[in-house]
This record gives structure tokens, C-alpha cells and sequence, in this order.
């Protein structure tokens, strides 16, 4: 078929002008104010052998990831869906002992299944990643940063979500729930299907039972929490801590940040595989979905043999700048026109204007120019002289 | 601004009450109407007519906030997307797999024909039966008639339409009814306004399940 010779693959696009340009000028934004957090950037492989990509990560990656046979060891290669897993190894192959590691990247992704509203396969992955720390004060760094991220993308009304798969995890234990009834439970938790959660937990301990029903209508303002400690907080130690946490994570995004609403969902289970204690994401009205998502994975090194805490979180760049208000991050530059010439008394002037900054075109002879472009100025030659004038019209 | 989509024909007609219970009064009635988006007595709710199939599509996109659909419409979507905090106990009926009478017993690998690909994969594999999928959108009943299929899976009401054409029930799915959906990020932030039109369906579906019992026990 030559008519569609120039479809490109479904969920595969490409960034012209003015977006480019405007997705550029974010990404060295968001790569400069985590360089100011002291995040050191870091740049995993595009492809790399599917062990290490897949690891800890569960079924979910496994399925979104392209691959194919390296044609030098015969073995399975994937593209990276994710790069998570990806910054996960170079810490644990990397550590300068215990200290903290803080890590920030950038880069295309691909999805072998489109995922959310915008059916995307290629996102923009960007994200940050502390090592080392356990404290909620980490915690609350990154959420931080990855709010500092849609301030700067100029996304508005953002709304918070805050859970801890802790609290599901430690009651299931207690319930002695595993396996595949520990699956379907998660799953009829994660959608709040209260006749389902309450079918599966038929034979479980009633006490227990009633505490995991709990979870799917403990959601709210952070006043849930509360509510939380008298409904779940005599039990188990872990249930107590992970709502000592968020109670501490939500005064601090509450003081930093106080005009977003922050809601309280402890059925939040997104991730449960790999995360293991506060998981968190970003909102925004007409949006169905989160548009910035982390939390704490504090196992994720173990595959490489270096488990220690780690918390993080990632976003779509592509998405955030859809979801910007028009023109916020408008990069507009307008245009000196300069007549072409051989003279190297204007190409001297060109060059030092461009130096400046200035962005500089030569108009060769019988060019053809779209109209506007942008053209502002035009370099003319008075009296002997190259100036920069304005425009005639 | 709550968008609540909902599908035409007797899911609509059966959750009207309970809507009403809930203090939500459409303007303008789907059948008569040609409107697609409905009005309704209250200035900030308003239903989108769908398609059955759509409304999880719909709401999880959060192109609404809230919708009805039955168990056997987001079987076949796959739920992970939406939350699903009440089964609103409307539209009851059973998804069976039915064969030609006189043709009960199933080939070892028989072929299947149904709207409902997902439910009847999963159904057969747990029976330990590799079964060969024909997707169809209507009019099942006729597939094994004609010798296009061994059997159905298809929704079951009274029977009438298996009996009609000379099908027999062989084998059970699971239960359906319609159940109430709604989205992740309006959940969280419309969390008030939500919370309270989930709880007023809640009281309205089991105010109606213990007129339900009452009657049962009176006859």
C-alpha cells in the first residue's frame, strides 16, 4: 500500500515545531532543577538484556516490553519500558557504600502496549530516584521534587494522592492470605468492589476481615488517617508505623504546599508487586488518570544483590507538556533576516549575533520563505555599514 | 459537575429508581428523545447514553465521572481501570454456555461462538478446554443452527431465546448485574460529591433489596 506509506506505527509519533522545541526547553529545565536538588543525571542503555530489565518488576513490564534476539549471544533483548529497573542496577553496581545515592533521568521509553488516554507507546520518561534513606524525610523529598516538576511544566491544579501498600500487605499476612487468593483479593481491592473483597475474606479471621474491608473505604482527606488509627491501628506494628508515615508525609506536603488538595486512599495498590511502603501520584481535573506517579521500592536492588531503600518517581515529559496550559511554556524566538553575501564584514556580524543568542537566517538567493516566520529584523547595509533595522511592514 | 454514563434499554429502565432514590431525576426520557446528553433536576448531574459496551471506556478515560454497566461488559474490558464499589443488583441474569438440543456433549475442542471473547476464554481454560473463539456481535443463537459453532456463551434471562431456537444450557459462566463504576481520579478529586452519590445508591440498593425480601416473605 503506497498511500500509507507514511502512517507511522499506532501509538508512535513524532514532535515538530513549536512542541519540540517546547519539549526541549522542559527538559533541560526539569534536568536543571534536579541538578539544583543535587541529582546526578544518569543515562541507562536503550536496549539491554530482558534479566536485568524485567527484574522485580513483575508481569505488568514484562508484557510492555518489546524485544528481540541479540543476533551476537542469542539471548533476549529488550527495549526499556521502564527505566527504573535500569537506574535500580547502576546503584547497586555503582554504590560508594551506604551512602545516599540521588539519581535523575531522561529519556524515550517504548510501550509494546498502548497505555492511558493519550494511547501513547513512546513516552518521555522522566523521573528521580533516592538511595539509601528510610525516614518518611525522603519521602517526602521526592514527592516534593516530582510537585516541583508540574509547577515547572506549568501544569495547574494538581491534586495529590497519598497510600501505603504496607497496610493491605501487613493485614493479608495476618489474615494469612497468599498467593493466588492474596491476587484476586488485591485485585477486588485495587477497584473497591466491596461484595467481591467481602467474598474472598469469608473464611479469613472476622476481625482481620472487617480491618481489610476497611481499607476500601478509607479514602478521603488526610483526616482518613484518623479514622485509620481507630479502625486499624491495634493490630500489627507495621499497620501502625505505615500510618505514623503518611500522617507525617501529608503535614509536610500540606505545610509546602498548601493550596493542593491532598486526598488519602489506603486501596491505592498500584505497583503492589514492586513497591513496598508510601506510593503517591499526581492529578489533574479532566484527566482520568495519574499523571505523575512513585512511592518506595525498597527491594527493587535485590536482584543485584544490593537491597537497600529507595523511593522515586517518574512522568510522561510528552504528557506533562500536553497538559500545560497553552502558552506557558511558549518558546517563541524571532528571526533576523540577512541577505546573503560574501562581504565578511556581515558574516562577522552574524556570527556575533548569533553568539548572543540571536537567531540568525540567511535568505539565499531566490528563497522562498513561508510567510511571517517570525522575521523581526533585517540586516541592511547604510552608509557603508551593516545594521540591524526593523521591518519594513 | 458529575457526568454519570449509562446504557439504553433495561439497564437504564431498572436503575431510574434507584437514580431517584438517590435525588437524580433525568429532564428528558432516552427513548422518546434523541438527546444523547441528558439533563437532569439537579444543575450539576447530567447522563451520557451509551452504548453498553462504551461505558467503561468512558469512565475510565474520565470523559465521565461515574457509570452503570454490567458485570459481563467489564469482564470483557478488564476492570483494572475503574473502581467498581457497588453492585447495584439491576439487570440480573446469567452468562451460560448453551449447545444444540440432542448435541450436549462438546467436541474436545470445540468451537465457541460469542460476544463475550474474554469471559469465554477464561471460562474453558479452567475447564481444562482448549476452545476455538468465533466472535460474533448478535444473534448467537443462530451459530450453532447453522453449524458454525458447537455451542454459545451468551446471556441468559428467562430462556426464551435458547428454547426458541432449540438450545440447551450446558454449562454455567457466572452470574451478571449491573454494577456501578467510576473513575480513579474523579473518585479522589471529587471525593466528597462522589462518596455521597455512592452512599445514596448504596442505601437505595439495599432499601430495595429488603422491599425485595419483604415481598418474598409475604407471598
Amino acid at each position: 500500500m503506497i498511500s500509507d506509506r507514511w502512517l507511522l506505527p499506532e501509538g508512535v509519533e513524532e514532535v515538530l515545531a513549536p512542541d519540540a522545541a517546547r519539549l526541549e526547553n522542559l527538559r533541560r529545565g526539569v534536568l536543571d532543577l534536579y541538578s539544583s536538588w543535587g541529582y546526578e543525571l544518569v543515562i541507562p542503555p536503550f536496549i539491554e538484556y530482558l534479566e536485568s530489565l524485567l527484574v522485580g518488576t513483575g508481569s505488568d513490564l514484562d508484557l510492555k516490553t518489546f524485544k528481540l534476539t541479540d543476533q551476537l549471544t542469542g539471548r533476549l533483548m529488550g527495549v526499556r519500558a521502564d527505566m527504573t529497573p535500569q537506574v535500580a542496577r547502576i546503584d547497586a553496581r555503582n554504590r560508594r557504600g551506604d551512602a545516599c545515592s540521588r539519581f535523575c533521568y531522561l529519556g524515550t521509553v517504548l510501550h509494546a502496549l498502548p497505555d492511558g488516554f493519550t494511547r501513547t507507546r513512546s513516552p518521555v520518561q522522566v523521573g528521580a530516584e533516592l538511595y539509601g534513606h528510610a525516614g518518611f524525610e525522603s519521602d517526602c523529598e521526592i514527592l516534593t521534587l516530582m510537585l516541583e516538576t508540574l509547577e515547572l511544566a506549568g501544569v495547574e491544579e494538581v491534586h495529590v494522592d497519598l497510600g501505603h501498600v504496607g497496610v493491605f500487605r501487613a493485614l493479608a499476612r495476618r489474615a494469612g492470605i497468599d498467593g493466588d487468593r492474596e491476587s484476586a483479593l488485591h485485585d477486588a481491592l485495587q477497584r473497591k468492589a466491596r461484595g467481591e473483597i467481602a467474598a474472598l475474606l469469608e473464611t479469613a479471621d472476622p476481625g482481620v476481615a472487617a480491618m481489610i474491608e476497611a481499607l476500601a473505604e478509607l479514602n478521603g482527606e488526610a483526616s482518613v488517617l484518623a479514622e485509620a488509627r481507630a479502625r486499624l491501628g491495634n493490630v500489627d506494628d507495621e499497620v501502625v508505623a505505615a500510618i505514623d508515615r503518611l500522617e507525617r508525609i501529608a503535614e509536610i506536603v500540606k505545610a509546602r504546599f498548601p493550596a493542593t488538595p491532598l486526598h488519602v486512599d489506603l486501596a491505592e495498590l498500584r505497583g503492589y508487586r514492586y513497591h513496598t511502603g508510601a506510593v503517591f501520584a499526581a492529578l489533574v481535573p479532566g484527566h482520568g488518570q495519574e499523571v505523575a506517579r512513585g512511592g518506595r521500592y525498597d527491594a527493587i536492588g535485590s536482584a543485584f544483590e544490593h537491597a537497600r531503600p529507595a523511593t522515586g518517581f517518574s512522568t510522561d515529559l510528552k504528557s506533562l507538556l500536553s497538559l500545560a496550559r497553552a502558552g506557558g511554556a511558549e518558546v517563541e524566538q524571532s528571526v533576523i533576516l540577512a541577505p546573503w553575501s560574501s562581504e565578511p564584514a556581515l558574516a562577522a556580524l552574524v556570527k556575533k549575533l548569533r553568539k548572543e543568542g540571536k537567531r540568525v537566517v540567511y535568505e539565499l538567493p531566490g528563497e522562498q520563505r513561508a510567510p511571517g516566520g517570525g522575521v523581526r529584523h533585517v540586516l541592511r547595509k547604510r552608509d557603508g555599514k551593516w545594521l540591524v533595522t526593523e521591518t519594513e511592514d | 459537575m458529575l457526568t454519570i454514563a449509562i446504557s439504553k434499554g433495561r439497564i437504564y429502565r431498572e436503575a431510574l429508581p434507584l437514580l431517584d432514590a438517590a435525588g437524580i431525576r433525568p429532564n428528558d426520557d432516552p427513548d422518546t428523545s434523541r438527546k444523547l446528553l441528558l439533563d437532569t433536576n439537579l444543575a450539576d448531574v447530567r447522563l451520557l447514553v451509551l452504548r453498553a459496551r462504551d461505558v467503561p471506556t468512558f469512565v475510565e478515560h474520565g470523559a465521565a465521572d461515574a457509570g452503570i454497566a454490567g458485570k459481563d461488559v467489564l469482564l470483557e474490558h478488564g476492570g483494572g481501570g475503574l473502581y467498581e464499589p457497588l453492585d447495584l443488583g439491576i439487570a440480573r441474569c446469567r452468562m451460560v454456555v448453551a449447545a444444540r438440543r440432542g448435541c450436549e456433549s462438546l467436541p474436545r475442542r470445540p468451537r465457541v461462538a460469542t460476544k463475550y471473547v474474554v469471559s469465554t476464554r477464561r471460562y474453558f481454560a479452567q475447564k481444562s478446554v482448549q476452545a476455538e473463539i468465533i466472535e460474533l456481535y448478535g444473534s448467537m443463537e443462530l451459530a450453532p443452527l447453522v453449524g458454525l459453532a458447537d455451542c454459545i456463551v451468551d446471556l441468559v434471562d428467562t430462556g426464551g431465546t435458547l428454547a426458541a431456537n432449540d438450545l440447551v444450557e450446558v454449562g454455567d459462566v457466572c452470574p451478571i448485574s449491573s454494577r456501578l463504576v467510576v473513575n480513579r481520579a474523579s473518585m479522589k478529586m471529587k471525593h466528597e460529591r462522589m462518596k455521597a452519590f455512592i452512599d445514596s445508591l448504596a442505601d437505595a440498593v439495599s432499601n430495595v433489596s429488603a422491599q425485595g425480601a419483604g415481598r418474598a416473605r409475604a407471598s
